[in-house]
């Protein structure tokens, strides 16, 4: 049944709030252009005088005409080291190619000439683990130097590090995921790996190069002077070393023969699910910005985003009279079936029970779960840990765990505490997290936290027989709280890619829609959940 | 009435009639070259015989071939057509001797107007006006300057079997008599084997007004006139019926001497008297004089049938059945007035030369007539006349209908082949002609003003090419078009201009059905409507896609302009040694080879040249290189795309 709604579009809040939370877009917009600007004006002028295409130039031009684009870490090591890496240096995201939806993972050699960072690395990993994930063939644009030296303690050694990128192309090519390289530029030592370990590999005539020393190295190694089109070049490599398949003319050429491998892919996706005809919601989507308190801690009620994503408005609740913090129901996005989960205040015992009960439905039904999150925690209190919250909690938090349904997580508002695990966090491998440029992740809230430490020190000072003045308690909760908002704020977590990328609120609908499609590349299994605590 | 006829004609003549006999539940049997067994005529009969060859000589002129096919279809009657047969006196009375009924006058009445001066004596007999002039057999040049000095300068010396103008001088003074006479009759012998003239008053501001008249062998009615006299060296451009300026007084004088002259000769069918008309002094009934009689159905029937709502075929076919004349004079009316233009594949600027090519393209306005023999996809032949369709409206008005004409013109797409049809559109634009000031030089005195290019417009020209790179990139329609969380991803496109440089656009989607593209130093936004691309303030050009080429349309019908999308993987192809073999543009007569293999070329130089309709092509080597072989012999009739020469392959570089 269609949802009701109750904003008032003319309102003054109305107005406010969208005011605000346009501010707040603003803000993440300018932080993306600046990360799609890549490595500047300079680098960009000297990239394409060697007759290159701009790296995003690639991308649009290997992917359908039209394609939409959905870009992850869009503004990763946004404000790291020192902003030298826009955009990590690497571009990432899902397309389609004849049809096919496929990771694309290009570097951008006008950062720092395409070496990898550590968050580069992290987001190369973030990609294929997408990609592994929802069965997504790959498709790697190389044009990098390998290892960011300097850095290197941060990007060779550890298990998620530089080496995990040809572990996961060797898993994922065992799967039956493709594996395709088109080396655009260098592929140096460890980097050569990538075309290497890749099912089809293309290079760019007098531009790529494959080597795992380059003529430098050579030459301190074993004094042979040897130029870089004869130790590695793309003549070489297509005639001679067998290391790529394809030899191209130029970029337009080797990307026109990326699109061909995969048109020969001969996928097909698994039907998982029953798909509607789609269809608008009966509210506008823009009305998101006015219709969410610009503050977090103004509670709404989180039918009024329901109303402006899903088609029609319409929203099937579950178990509306019971536990009621937490709204369940079924819905569609763009014409897919979806169980929403989505907190409406404080998670209860009954709410989370709810909850488990609700994702225990859709996994039976094999429908994707999709978690709208904003979230302050579980109740706290006696009467509430007496009753064994803890236990009703932990229902919860292993029916998300353990459910093998694609979720997908969107970040509304608050994302504190116990709250984000049963609300499919980072760490419940949702298929894609996004978060609004209003949310806010941390532990717990900035002044909650001071307001703890705060408490601490001054059972400390009372014990001690000092006195604590109200503004020297201020004093010393400020820079608590100052770090926390720093901390907790979208550009900080995204930068780091805690998530998958901030996303404009009044696109939510879009980006679930693109995130359940390439989900469902993959067969939905049987569930099989752990133990519950009952 | 017969229940199958045989249609001894092609193109757009042949399925006109099919039409027409269809209608009247009558079978039809097409005849087709070797050339046209894919035709739209071939398609439309209900049955098909193939005659020969794509030479008219080996085809549509083989009298034998087409009355054995109808023999042999059971067809009853042979319809014409124009052109070919359908003015063959000993095709006419070898059709009636096989049996069969042709449908058309007898051979004696076309025998009677075939020959012009033997015609006008028959006309001057009957009371019909004529030009003054010598019709005479004395061909003895002092005899024919004398005859000319009497008839008084300027005149007119004309082939007395010619037509299309050929064999024909205007001769302004007394001196420049000889020479002309001498170039006429020299003409005339090479093209109809006859070099007997005639003379004729000049008229000063002539105009040509035909009649179409009927008749059923013993009555004759008449159809009222249509006016033809917007032509280019003797060929119709544009037709109208009723005339302009017409007085009643004026037409009920022709109209009598049209039906005099076909009742003369017991006429039997369809048939045109064209009379000359002297309209510097507006139309007046002593005013006009018989030139010849057409005893056929005209290329320009339909305007008469547009203003009558007779079927002048079906009219034909009652007649030939043996049923009287369907109408009586009294019976016959004009109802408003109609044009029919011609449009022809034909290069205008470069002095409409006829042109070839493949039809990619080929659309025509709601609410016009279009009689055509082609569809898209078929190819204009140099074997035939290169006329694409005639385009004929019908309005309560002259000026209602010429604005009819003008839209109808501009808004008829054809790509894939050069037209007349920007020529066309001026012609029905040019107010001379708008306010029915005609006669048969206006085209030649404003032929700069109707052929010129058309103003150079870059806002125009900008909104074309970002009309071919959007319709190059192709976008899907749909919400999820384009998406993208925060930087739109911009597409980059090639496209080749015919006969220009690559230029390189990105495009850029701003929304499901918006775009940005950015073409050299500028911006442009575009929107996607129902009709298309609207580009920066342009309504939506038209545009259609064929054969990996994109045609956008000008919104003034001076027609597409054409792109290459680049295929990179096409491109690649070609840089990996495409360029070795030199293929054929169009279809033509290979008229000369200017190499041997072994012989060393330099880019640019001349390697054959192709004939195409009176054009020669030369052809040119692509790069610096060897010849290795020749693959078309001297003289070979090859298609487009058949290979020519071929050169060595290029070495590897050291």
């Amino acid at each position: 049944m269609k949802l009701p709604s109750s904003i008032l579009t003319g309102s003054d809040q109305f107005r406010a709030n969208r005011a605000a939370h346009l501010a707040a877009l603003d803000e993440i917009a300018q932080a993306a252009a600046q990360a799609a600007e890549g490595g500047g004006k300079a680098a960009r002028d000297r990239h394409r005088a060697r007759g290159k295409m701009p790296p995003r130039e690639r991308v649009a031009n290997l992917l359908d005409p039209g394609s939409p684009f959905l870009e992850i870490g869009a503004t990763a090591a946004h404000g790291m080291y020192d902003d030298a890496a826009p955009c990590a240096g690497v571009i990432a995201g899902i397309g389609r190619i004849h049809g096919q939806e496929c990771m694309v993972v290009c570097n951008d050699a006008t950062v720092k000439g395409g070496t990898y960072f550590p968050m580069t690395v992290k987001k190369h990993l973030r990609a294929q683990e997408i990609a592994e994930a929802n069965h997504l063939p790959c498709l790697y644009l190389v044009d990098s130097g390998g290892a960011n030296l300097p850095q290197q303690d941060q990007v060779f050694p550890d298990r998620d590090h530089f080496g995990r990128i040809f572990y996961n192309q060797a898993q994922m090519s065992a799967k039956g995921i493709p594996q395709i390289a088109v080396v655009m530029g260098s592929c140096t030592a460890g980097g050569a790996y990538v075309p290497a370990m890749s099912d089809v590999t293309i290079i760019v005539r007098d531009q790529g190069t494959i080597f795992l020393a380059g003529p430098p190295l050579v030459k301190a190694a074993t004094g042979e002077v040897v130029s870089a089109e004869d130790l590695g070049g793309g003549d070489v490599h297509t005639r001679l070393s067998g290391v790529a398949d394809y030899l191209a003319e130029d970029d337009a050429h080797a990307l026109a023969l990326a699109r061909r491998a995969v048109a020969q892919l001969n996928r097909r996706r698994p039907g998982s699910v029953q798909w509607q005809p789609p269809e608008d919601p009966a509210y506008d989507p823009d009305e998101i910005l006015g219709a969410v308190p610009a503050d977090l801690r103004t509670p709404y009620d989180i039918r009024e985003v329901i109303a402006r994503v899903v088609d029609g408005s319409r929203f099937d609740e579950f178990k509306p009279r019971f536990g009621e913090t937490l709204v369940t129901g079924f819905a569609h996005v763009m014409g897919c079936p979806v169980g929403i989960v989505a907190n409406n205040g404080v998670l209860f015992s009954e709410s989370a029970v709810k909850g488990a009960h609700f994702i225990e439905l859709c996994s039976q039904r094999h429908i994707p779960l999709v978690f709208l999150q904003n979230i302050t925690g579980f109740m706290v209190g006696r009467k509430y840990e007496n009753e064994g919250i803890a236990r009703h909690g932990a229902k919860m938090v292993t029916a998300v765990a353990t459910t093998a349904v694609p979720k997908i997580t969107m970040l509304v508002g608050g994302s504190f505490g116990a709250g984000n695990y049963g609300m499919a966090g980072r760490a419940y491998s949702p298929r894609f997290l996004w978060t609004w440029p209003n949310s806010r992740i941390s532990v717990m809230g900035g002044a909650q936290a001071a307001g703890v430490l705060a408490t601490v020190k001054r059972d400390a000072m009372q014990r001690a027989g000092q006195d604590w003045s109200a503004e020297d308690e201020e004093d010393f909760k400020r820079p608590t709280i100052e770090m926390f908002e720093h901390q907790s704020h979208p550009l900080y977590a995204s930068a780091r890619l805690w998530d998958d990328g901030i996303i404009d609120p009044r696109r939510s609908r879009e980006v679930l829609a693109l995130s359940l499609s390439a989900a469902l590349n993959a067969p939905i299994p049987d569930t099989r959940f752990g133990v519950f605590r009952m | 009435m017969f229940h199958t006829i045989l249609i001894a004609n092609r193109g757009e003549i042949a399925v006109r009639i099919m039409r027409t006999a269809r209608s009247m539940g009558v079978r039809t049997v097409a005849v087709y070259s070797e050339a046209d067994a894919g035709a739209l005529h071939v398609e439309l009969a209900d049955h098909a015989v193939l005659i020969g060859g794509p030479a008219p000589r080996d085809s549509y002129l083989r009298g034998d071939a087409i009355i054995r096919a109808a023999l042999e279809t059971g067809a009853q009657a042979i319809h014409p057509g124009y052109g070919f047969l359908s003015e063959n006196p000993d095709f006419v009375e070898a059709v009636e001797a096989a049996g069969l009924t042709f449908i058309g006058p007898s051979g004696r009445a076309i025998r009677a107007m075939g020959l012009k001066d033997a015609a006008k004596a028959l006309m001057t007999d009957a009371g019909v006006p004529v030009v003054p002039g010598y019709h005479g057999d004395n061909q003895d040049p002092e005899h024919l300057s004398g005859a000319a000095d009497a008839i008084g300068y300027p005149v007119l010396i004309k082939a007395v079997a010619g037509g299309g103008g050929k064999g024909m001088r205007k001769v302004l003074r007394p001196q420049d008599f000889d020479a002309a006479l001498d170039s006429a009759k020299g003409e005339a012998a090479t093209a109809f084997g006859n070099d007997a003239v005639l003379i004729e008053k000049f008229i000063q501001q002539p105009r040509h007004i035909e009649v179409q008249v009927f008749g059923d062998g013993e009555d004759a009615v008449h159809l009222f006139e249509r006016d033809c006299s917007l032509q280019r060296r003797h060929q119709k451009v544009i037709e109208e019926a009723p005339a302009p300026g017409m007085t009643p007084e004026m037409r009920a004088a022709m109209g009598q001497a049209a039906v005099r002259a076909a009742q003369a000769i017991g006429y039997k069918g369809a048939g045109t008297v064209e009379f000359i008309v002297d309209g510097s002094r507006g139309l007046r009934p002593d005013g006009f004089w018989f030139m010849e009689m057409n005893t056929r159905l005209q290329v320009e029937h339909p305007v008469t049938e547009a203003i009558t709502g007779v079927d002048l075929v079906e009219w034909q076919l009652r007649v030939a059945a043996g049923e009287p004349l369907p109408a009586r004079q009294e019976d016959l009316s004009i109802r408003g007035h109609a044009f029919e233009a011609r449009l022809y594949a034909e290069d205008v600027p470069a002095g409409f030369l006829p042109a070839t090519g493949r039809l990619a393209h080929l659309a025509f306005p709601e609410g016009a007539r279009a009689d055509t023999g082609v569809r898209e996809g078929d190819v204009i032949s140099p074997w035939y006349d290169p006329m694409i369709a005639k385009v004929i409206v019908h309005g309560p008005t002259r000026a209602s209908a010429l604005n009819q004409l003008a839209r109808a013109l501009e808004e008829t797409r054809v790509a894939g082949t050069v037209t007349n049809i920007a020529f066309l559109s001026r012609l029905a634009r040019h107010e001379g002609f708008a306010a029915g000031q005609v006669d048969t030089g206006l085209i030649e005195r404003d032929i700069d003003m109707l052929t010129a290019p058309p103003a150079s417009d870059d806002a125009l020209a900008q909104a074309i090419a970002v009309t071919a790179v959007l319709a190059s990139a192709d976008l899907p329609q749909g919400p999820l078009t384009g998406f993208a969380l925060w930087s739109p991803l911009r597409r980059r496109i090639e496209l080749a201009p015919a006969g220009g440089d690559t230029v390189q656009a990105l495009v850029e989607v701003t929304g499901p059905d918006a775009a940005q593209v950015t073409l050299g130093a500028g911006a442009f936004a575009a929107q996607r409507g129902a009709r298309g691309w609207a580009v920066a303030g342009f309504a939506p050009l038209p545009v259609v896609q064929a054969d990996g080429a994109i045609h956008v349309f000008a919104p003034d019908g001076r027609g597409a302009v054409s792109f290459t999308a680049l295929d990179p993987l096409q491109r690649a192809a070609g840089a990996a040694g495409g360029v070795d073999v030199t293929l054929s543009p169009m279809p033509g007569l290979v008229k000369a080879v200017f190499v041997t293999p072994g012989a060393v070329v330099a880019a640019g130089d001349r390697l054959c040249v192709l004939e195409a309709m009176k054009m020669e092509h030369t052809l040119i080597a692509g790069r610096d290189g060897t010849v290795a072989e020749i693959l078309v012999a001297d003289g070979a009739q090859v298609e487009a795309g058949a290979p020519l020469i071929r050169l060595e392959p290029e070495a590897e570089a050291p």
